[in-house]
C-alpha cells in the first residue's frame, strides 16, 4: 500500500506551484487555475489525514466535501467579474488592469 | 440563533418584496429595507444571558456574541441608508433587491463566523461572507473600476482562504478533531502547529485586511461604490476582528506566546505601513483605505492581551470606529454623488460653500484620530490601556508614536477643507434625507459614545478573557 507521506508530497508540491503562479501569471484565468491548485491541494489533505490517521471518522472527508462545492461557489462569481472585466475592455491581462494605482 | 432567524427572515422577506412588487410600489423598497433592519436591531437589542451551544456544540453563543453582532447589524443599518442616493441612479435602480439580498446575506456569514464552534462551520461562514461581498464589489456593472476591483478581491480571498485551508488541514491532521474545544485541548504547540497557526492568520487577516494580506485593500476600496466600501472598511472588519480574538483565545490558548509574537508583529506593520502609505494618497476612498489599515492594527491591539479588558476595549473601538468612519464615508459618498469628485485636492474650499458638511467631516476625523472629546479618544485610550496592563510597553509607545502621524493626515484634509483657497470649490447642494438620518446617528455615536460611560461598562459586564 501506498504510505501517507508520498500524498502529502503531491499535496504540498501542488500547494506551492499553485503560490508560484498566483504571483507569476499574468493572465486572470491562469491566476484562478493557480488558485483552484492550491484548494485542491488541501481536498487531498483532509481526505490523506482522515483515512490514515483518523480512520473511524468522516470529518475531514466531509470537510473536503464542503470545501470543494464552496469552492465550485467562488469560482462562478470569479469568472463572472472576469467576463465582466472582459466586456468592458475586450482584454483580461493583469497589465492592462492599471486604473486603479496611487 | 435569534439574531440569525430574524435576519433570514428580513432576506426573505426583502427577497419576495423584489420579486413580487410592481410599479409604484416599488418605491417604498428602500423605506421598507430602512425599517425591517431597524426592527431586526431592536429585536436583537437586548442579549439574551444564558450561555449555550446548538447542533452539537457547531454554534455557540455567549452574550457578548450578541452584542458585535448588534453592532454590526447597526452599522449595516447606516450603510443601507447611506445607498438610498447611489440605488435610485438608473443604472441601479431596477437591481435594488439584489443589493439588499447580498448586503445582508454577507451579515448573515459574519453572524454565524462570531458564533461558529467548528472550523468546518467557520469556514462556511467565512465564505459565505466574503463570495456575497465580491459581487457587491464589482456591483457598477458599467464601470471598469468596479469590476477590476472585484476581480481583485475575489482572487485576493480566494488565495487567502486557500492559505487558511491548508492550516486548518494541518490543524486537523495533528489533533483529530474540528472541534474548537476538542481541538484546544489537543493541541501541544509543535512547530507543525506553530506553521499552521501562521497559514490560519491569513484567511483572518485578509478580512481585517492586516499588513502582509492587505495589498487589495486600497484598490478594491477605490474602486467598489462608496457605500459598500463604507460596509468592507467597517462591519467586514469588525466582524472578522471579533471572530480572530474568539478563536485565538478558544482555539489557540495553549499557543498563546505564540500568537502573542505574530501579532506584534503584524501590528507594528500594519499601524506603521498603514500611515505611511495614507500620507501620499488624494485620491479621499484610497486614502481612507489605508486610514483604515492603521485603523485595524490599533483595533488589534484589544486581541494582543487576551484579557477581559481587551475584548471591552476591542468591541467599544469597533462601536466608535463604525460611527466615525462611516460619517467620513456619507460624506464622501453625498459629495460624490453631488459633484462627481473624489480628490483631497477638491474638497478645498469646501468650507465656504458647504459648511455643515465640512464641520461633520471635522469631527468624524477628528473622532478617527483620537482628539478628546470625542469618542475616538476613549476607545483609543481604553485599548491601549488593555494592551499596556499585558505588558505590551513597547508596543504601546510604537501605537502613541503613530497616533501623532496620523494626526497629520487627517488634519491635511480638514486644512483643504477650511484653509486652502479655491477658484472652483465644490458648488452647495441639499443631501438628502436617508444621509441625513445616516450623518446624525453617527454623529450621536462620536459626541455621546466617549462621554456617556454606561456604554462601556455595559459592555465590560459580558467580556471574558482567556
Amino acid at each position: 500500500m501506498i504510505q501517507m507521506e508520498y500524498y502529502l508530497v503531491v499535496s504540498t508540491i501542488m500547494m506551492f506551484a499553485g503560490i508560484y503562479g498566483f504571483f507569476t501569471r499574468r493572465n486572470l484565468l491562469a491566476i484562478l487555475i493557480s488558485v483552484e491548485l492550491i484548494l485542491n491541494s488541501v481536498d487531498i489533505n483532509f481526505a490523506v489525514f482522515n483515512r490514515f490517521l483518523f480512520p473511524g471518522q468522516l470529518e475531514g472527508f466531509f470537510f473536503a466535501l464542503f470545501a470543494i462545492g464552496v469552492s465550485a461557489a467562488e469560482t462562478a462569481v470569479a469568472i463572472a467579474i472576469i467576463i465582466n472585466i472582459y466586456r468592458n475592455i475586450r482584454n483580461i491581462q493583469v497589465k492592462n488592469m492599471n486604473e486603479l494605482n496611487g | 440563533m435569534r439574531p440569525e432567524l430574524s435576519l433570514i427572515a428580513v432576506i426573505l422577506l426583502l427577497f419576495f418584496f423584489d420579486l413580487f412588487a410592481k410599479g409604484k410600489a416599488r418605491d417604498y423598497f428602500q423605506p421598507l429595507a430602512c425599517v425591517l433592519m431597524a426592527v431586526h436591531v431592536l429585536v436583537n437589542v437586548v442579549p439574551s444571558r444564558e450561555a449555550f451551544s446548538l447542533f452539537g456544540s457547531m454554534y455557540q453563543y455567549v452574550p457578548m456574541m450578541s452584542i458585535v453582532k448588534t453592532v454590526m447589524a447597526i452599522g449595516t443599518l447606516v450603510v443601507i441608508l447611506q445607498a438610498s442616493n447611489w440605488l435610485v441612479g438608473d443604472d441601479t435602480r431596477h437591481k435594488q433587491g439584489e443589493f439588499y439580498v447580498l448586503l445582508l446575506s454577507t451579515l448573515l456569514g459574519m453572524n454565524f463566523m462570531i458564533s461558529a464552534g467548528n472550523f468546518l462551520m467557520f469556514f462556511i461562514a467565512l465564505e459565505l461572507a466574503s463570495v456575497p461581498m465580491a459581487c457587491l464589489v464589482a456591483f457598477d456593472k458599467y464601470k471598469h473600476h468596479s469590476a477590476e476591483a472585484g476581480a481583485k478581491y475575489i482572487l485576493s480571498a480566494l488565495f487567502s482562504s486557500g492559505l487558511m485551508l491548508y492550516g486548518i488541514s494541518m490543524l486537523y491532521g495533528t489533533t483529530g478533531t474540528l472541534y474548537f474545544d476538542d481541538m484546544a485541548a489537543r493541541l501541544s504547540g509543535t512547530p507543525l502547529q506553530v506553521m499552521a497557526l501562521v497559514f490560519f492568520f491569513s484567511g483572518l487577516g485578509f478580512k481585517i485586511s492586516l499588513v502582509p494580506f492587505h495589498l487589495w485593500t486600497a484598490d478594491a476600496y477605490q474602486g467598489a461604490p462608496t457605500t459598500v466600501t463604507g460596509y468592507l472598511s467597517v462591519v467586514s472588519k469588525g466582524a472578522a476582528a471579533f471572530t480572530l480574538m474568539v478563536i485565538l483565545m478558544k482555539v489557540f490558548a495553549p499557543m498563546v506566546a505564540e500568537w502573542q509574537t505574530v501579532l506584534f508583529w503584524l501590528i507594528i506593520a500594519s499601524i506603521t505601513i498603514g500611515n505611511l502609505f495614507a500620507i501620499r494618497q488624494q485620491n479621499m476612498k484610497r486614502f481612507l483605505a489605508f486610514s483604515s489599515i492603521s485603523q485595524a492594527g490599533y483595533v488589534m491591539l484589544g486581541v494582543i492581551g487576551g484579557n477581559a479588558m481587551g475584548m471591552t476595549s476591542l468591541v467599544f473601538y469597533l462601536l466608535v470606529y463604525l460611527a466615525a468612519n462611516l460619517a467620513a464615508f456619507g460624506i464622501v459618498n453625498v459629495i460624490e454623488r453631488n459633484s462627481g469628485k473624489l480628490d483631497m485636492d477638491d474638497y478645498n474650499g469646501l468650507y465656504r460653500t458647504n459648511p455643515k458638511l465640512a464641520f461633520l467631516m471635522t469631527l468624524a476625523l477628528f473622532s478617527l484620530a483620537g482628539i478628546p472629546p470625542f469618542a475616538g479618544f476613549f476607545s483609543k485610550f481604553f485599548i491601549f490601556m488593555a494592551a499596556f496592563s499585558e505588558g505590551f510597553h513597547l508596543l504601546v509607545v510604537i501605537a502613541l508614536l503613530n497616533t501623532i502621524i496620523s494626526l497629520y493626515y487627517y488634519l491635511r484634509v480638514v486644512k483643504a477643507m477650511y484653509i486652502n483657497p479655491s477658484d472652483a470649490p465644490i458648488a452647495t447642494f441639499r443631501s438628502d434625507g436617508y444621509t441625513r438620518l445616516s450623518l446624525v446617528l453617527c454623529m450621536a455615536g462620536v459626541l455621546l459614545l466617549g462621554i456617556a460611560s454606561s456604554v462601556y461598562d455595559g459592555i465590560h459586564l459580558f467580556s471574558f478573557g482567556l
